[in-house]
């Protein structure tokens, strides 16, 4: 692959950013090879040395950050005409409510999501308040002089004791994963945005 | 290495790599790689970071009949380097003393 290839490639990828963003980027890595061209190294070799541009589209779409796509998105690419900006205020109440669905089911997906998280978590704590609960009730027992009923507490108590320890690491699990599915969801939201197709 | 961690050590070895004279993109990763293997894309990230907290400032110079950006360090970016080196003196107290406690057993 040569220099102009590989900045094809990153132009393409990242298409949808800023003009001044995409000449940024593009002027830094043809600075880096070029840079590497003169220190010896064939245009090939320093195009190979620079990385695979797919990573760095990746990179720069992991790096962006959110709100700037969407207010970059949000601008229209040209002034709007008389008779569009009637429509828009006359499709009012039809785009409106439909903008707010879409939020909305996005807003409960996340929830959902979440909501996983915290109930396993939620369970976590209450077995680890078992376990002084029980630790009191068998006290109680013995007190009273129920021998059998207090051993059974107590018995009780140690095995939740062990179970929310295991259960720990149940949660914590399941907590990553679900900062990984929110994060890879959200990459692959922007990059839709940012791309031509290039995204996965 | 904890990911937060990983990215203030990385933005002090940049402005390190800029201390002492001017620098330019692939300079900065040749004089990094005994220490730290750093991306492209990272080292951006990074200069645009310490730019835009002020610790550094860009300006384009013709090379060889091309244009290079050159990053130059500022007081607020070598104040930031000196109350990394007072931190860390710290930090390598706590991990001599670690150190020490494993040697022992």
């Amino acid at each position: 692959m040569n220099k102009t290839e590989f900045l094809g490639i990153i132009k393409d990828g990242i298409s949808g950013l800023p003009q001044a963003d995409i000449d940024e980027r593009l002027a830094f890595y043809s600075e880096m090879i070029d840079d590497r061209i003169e220190e010896g190294l064939t245009e090939e070799e320093a195009v190979a040395d620079a990385g695979s541009p797919e990573e760095i589209i990746k990179q720069i779409i992991a790096d962006y950050p959110l709100n700037k796509i969407v207010r970059e998105k949000m601008k229209p690419s040209r002034s709007l005409k008389g008779w569009e900006i009637v429509l828009i205020v006359l499709g009012f109440p039809l785009w409106f409510p439909l903008l707010v669905a879409g939020f909305a089911v996005v807003l409960s997906l996340y929830v959902c999501v979440w909501a996983v998280v915290i109930s396993l978590w939620a369970v976590e704590v209450s077995l680890i308040a078992c376990v002084p609960g029980g630790i009191a009730a068998a006290v109680l027992f013995f007190t009273r002089g129920q021998v059998l009923q207090a051993l059974a507490m107590l018995g009780a108590a140690i095995f939740l004791a062990g179970f929310s320890i295991l259960f720990i690491i149940v949660c914590k699990g399941v907590s990553k994963g679900m900062l990984r599915l929110t994060k890879a969801v959200l990459t692959a939201f922007k990059s839709k945005f940012i791309g031509k197709g290039t995204s996965e | 290495m904890d990911a937060q961690l990983k990215r203030g050590l990385l933005d002090v070895c940049v402005l390190a790599a800029i201390k002492n004279e001017d620098s330019y993109g692939y300079k900065i990763i040749k004089d990094l790689k005994p220490y730290t293997e750093l991306s492209e894309s990272t080292l951006y990230t990074i200069l645009k970071r310490l730019e835009s907290a002020d610790y550094l400032t860009v300006r384009t110079a013709e090379h060889e009949g091309r244009l290079r950006k050159y990053y130059h360090i500022t007081q607020a970016g070598i104040n930031r380097l000196e109350a990394f080196r007072e931190e860390w003196k710290e930090v390598i107290s706590i991990y001599k003393f670690v150190s020490q406690e494993e040697e022992n057993e």
